[in-house]
């Protein structure tokens, strides 16, 4: 039984459970309470004293983020003491901060710019202290760090430990010379940092943002030499909208194609093609390993885990070299989709590959550092030339001048363009598992999934650790050794929640076949490089959107995409797993630091 | 085992490796090495199973562990305003002139370190100055010239 107590916040009665704080009081009496260091996915700091009230009979004012609510408290959120107060923090926090938002990346989306304009902060108020010569890290391929935008809330801290256990920066020193670091300073390249882009999600100023290379991709595009091509993954299309005034979990697919018509790609593909081709690879190396196990006695790899998510291929890379062999080997989309570029398509087009670019838009931060990683180079060239970011695609989209609200839908390009449901499944958490499982299923017993509209909802959802299982009956005759087994599966997104998988995978507790595992909260959909803010709320309509996306296919299987069916037709007669598609499409993995 | 490896591993039996015991690890790895060297914050960190920046950042929030080598004695003088108005410049020259070394540095052969600290709640007794963990008071020019040359004999 929960106890509830009753509070009055700007005259306001309401009634909530014992324990909640008045920060959640206040927006359950629709009171709104400015904030900072606070961030719905995060444990609460209490270090920016943005979010002070007054309680009546009490001394100081209250930092409401982290008080609890007591019976009988009146509170006053905007009394003038309380602004007063408030104006004074953000003018501190403005005097030691670069105040250069003229050219900052993050202008107009930054909560101390909104902060400091909503209490109109006389910037004279106090002198700046911004530390000279600060040094921005652009040592890796993904992020970007600039100590002098930094407010010192610890969201990407708490992130980077909370939601993902990778703790590569942390809190040092203290006072004045307290800073977000990595360990010993060192460049963000050198140390356990995985690339998801969490923290930059997270970070409420321009501290932390995505390395950008759009300007890189003008020039590209501007080229006439060049033949540019570029695909987007399968969650930008959800998220899209959000960085041009939609509400989230708007599908804005046709406008999003038409738009980078606009914008000059000569050829606008679809990432959810080699989705398509990513199930096809995967599913059969799945099978592969389960022939071995189960038919051939053999010692083989299992589970097998999902590899289309480069922070979760990093992490593992760090954190659990020991058990690179049970990652599938296949390439991410992406990667699948350069390689694939710069061979099949450019034969095909006839267009030297070394004159084309290959531009994809990801919601990732770490695609960028995985294109750049030195193996990924199959076709003889970078597979991948620049990955962007959705955020990126809408600055660049804003930059043309689009009118995007006003754009008639159109269709991807053909060739690389076609797509199932299940592809664009990939962009949820849970997606690649029922993606594959669709196929899978069908291929082995020649029926489609006992699932009803072939919606597998024990894979969907935000729940920590997703598990189900399915039975093998009826299968045809080259996979009855499979017959009656039951294929256990399980999705974990989030690497702390990876972490809890490899925990037991290490103690050989591990009951799976194969697991699916995204390195941010919710999938691609919460990805680093989606349109900020994102918190469950927002995950939730974009995975709805994703869905829906799925639903609205008249091709909702892998294996009946009809530019799939041609692709192995005509560019990798072997199949699946055959020689070509090794050498293409599948890859190796590097042991790294854990420490 | 390198020296760390074992000093760690000692430490590590002594106190448990659960996270809580990080402090006194480190505690135990500067009184060994008079500062922490990155790869004794490696070596903690592999062993508690903690992010080495995660150590980096305990190690750097307290005063009286050093990323740098420090020396055998850290001499740290009270910089706060009774130690000041009671002298403590007199002091700081003294010290100064008997190591041969400025406020912040550490002697060649690292027996002593000057540096300043923050109020050391000795203000009753200005000016005063802490050597390790001793306490030494109402401090004079001549006070200071037997307490370095006892030191000096250790």
């Amino acid at each position: 039984m929960e106890n509830y107590i009753t509070l009055t916040i700007d005259n306001r009665e309401v009634t909530v459970p014992e324990g909640t704080s008045i920060l959640q009081a206040a927006h359950k009496a629709k009171v709104n309470i400015p904030t900072l260091c606070y961030h719905e996915d995060l444990c609460v700091a209490g270090n920016c004293r943005i979010c002070v009230v007054e309680v009546e009979g009490s001394r100081t004012l209250t930092a409401s983020c982290s008080t609890p609510a007591s019976n009988g408290m009146v509170i006053h959120t905007s009394s003038p003491v309380v602004r007063n107060a408030r104006k004074d923090i953000i003018a501190l926090l403005v005097s030691e901060h670069n105040t250069q938002c003229t050219t900052c990346y993050r202008s107009l989306n930054c909560e101390l710019q909104s902060l400091a304009a909503e209490y109109n902060v006389d910037n004279t108020r106090y002198l700046s202290v911004l530390k000279p010569n600060i040094q921005v890290d652009r040592s890796s391929w993904s992020i970007e760090k600039d100590d002098s935008k930094c407010v010192r809330c610890q969201r990407c801290v708490r992130t980077c430990s909370e939601l993902q256990h990778v703790n590569a920066i942390t809190v040092a020193h203290k006072g004045k010379d307290m800073k977000i670091s990595t360990f010993m300073d060192l460049p963000l390249n050198e140390v356990v940092c995985v690339n998801c882009g969490q923290c930059v999600i997270h970070c409420p100023t321009g501290a932390l943002t995505e390395r950008r290379y759009y300007d890189d991709i003008w020039e590209a595009i501007g080229d006439p030499n060049k033949h540019v091509v570029i695909n987007t993954a399968p969650s930008v299309r959800v998220a899209l909208g959000e960085t041009l005034d939609y509400p989230p979990g708007q599908r804005v697919t046709g406008k999003m194609v038409a738009a980078m018509k606009k914008l000059g790609f000569d050829s606008v593909l679809d990432t959810d093609f080699t989705a398509d081709l990513t199930i096809m690879e995967e599913g059969s190396e799945l099978l592969l390993r389960l022939k071995k196990a189960f038919r051939d006695k053999e010692n083989v790899a299992l589970p097998m885990i999902s590899s289309c998510s480069p922070g979760w291929v990093k992490y593992i890379e760090h954190m659990y070299p020991e058990h690179l062999d049970n990652l599938s080997t296949c390439k991410s989309p992406q990667q699948m989709f350069g390689t694939l570029a710069k061979t099949y398509y450019a034969h095909k087009i006839g267009v030297k590959p070394e004159d084309i670019v290959s531009v994809s838009v990801m919601p990732c931060a770490a695609k960028k550092y995985e294109a750049n990683r030195p193996e990924m180079k199959a076709s003889g060239f970078q597979d991948i030339d620049a990955g962007l970011t959705t955020r990126e695609l809408g600055r660049m989209i804003r930059q043309a001048g689009i009118d995007f609200g006003k754009l008639e839908d159109e269709k991807f390009d053909s060739m690389m363009g076609d797509s199932s449901g299940a592809a664009v499944l990939f962009g949820a958490t849970g997606g690649v598992m029922e993606a594959a499982l669709r196929t899978v299923y069908e291929i082995v017993t020649g029926r489609p999934v006992p699932f009803k509209n072939l919606n597998i909802m024990a894979a969907r959802g935000l729940e920590k650790i997703k598990e189900t299982s399915i039975l093998l009956k009826g299968c045809k005759p080259e996979w009855d050794f499979l017959e009656g087994v039951e294929l256990r599966v399980a999705v974990a997104h989030g690497l702390k929640n990876a972490r809890t998988i490899m925990e037991q995978i290490k103690r050989n507790e591990s009951p799976y076949h194969f697991i699916e595992i995204m390195a941010c909260p919710g999938g691609c959909i919460g990805g680093g490089g989606q349109p900020i803010p994102t918190n469950d709320a927002i995950r939730k309509k974009r995975i709805a959107a994703i869905y829906a996306e799925d639903e609205g296919k008249e091709i909702r299987k892998s294996h009946e995409n009809p530019e799939i069916v041609q692709i192995y037709k005509d560019f990798l007669p072997e199949g699946p797993l055959g020689k070509k598609s090794h050498k293409l499409l599948h890859t190796h993995y590097t042991k790294r630091n854990r420490y | 085992m390198t020296l760390v490896e074992s000093t760690v591993t000692e430490l590590t039996l002594k106190y448990g490796k659960e996270r809580r015991q990080l402090l006194p690890i480190l505690r135990g790895v500067y009184e060994k090495f008079h500062y922490l060297s990155d790869e004794s914050m490696v070596e903690v960190a592999r062993q508690l199973d903690i992010s080495s920046a995660e150590v980096f950042g305990k190690a750097t929030f307290y005063s009286f562990l050093s990323g740098s080598p420090q020396g055998e004695f850290v001499i740290r003088i009270c910089k706060t305003i009774v130690c000041d108005m009671k002298n403590k410049k007199l002091i700081v020259d003294t010290l100064e002139n008997l190591l041969k070394i400025k406020m912040g540095q550490t002697t060649h052969n690292r027996k002593f370190s000057l540096c300043y600290t923050n109020c050391l709640g000795l203000c009753h007794k200005a000016p005063a100055m802490l050597i390790n963990n001793e306490a030494y008071t109402d401090l004079t020019p001549d006070k200071v010239r037997q307490i370095i040359t006892s030191y000096k004999n250790r």
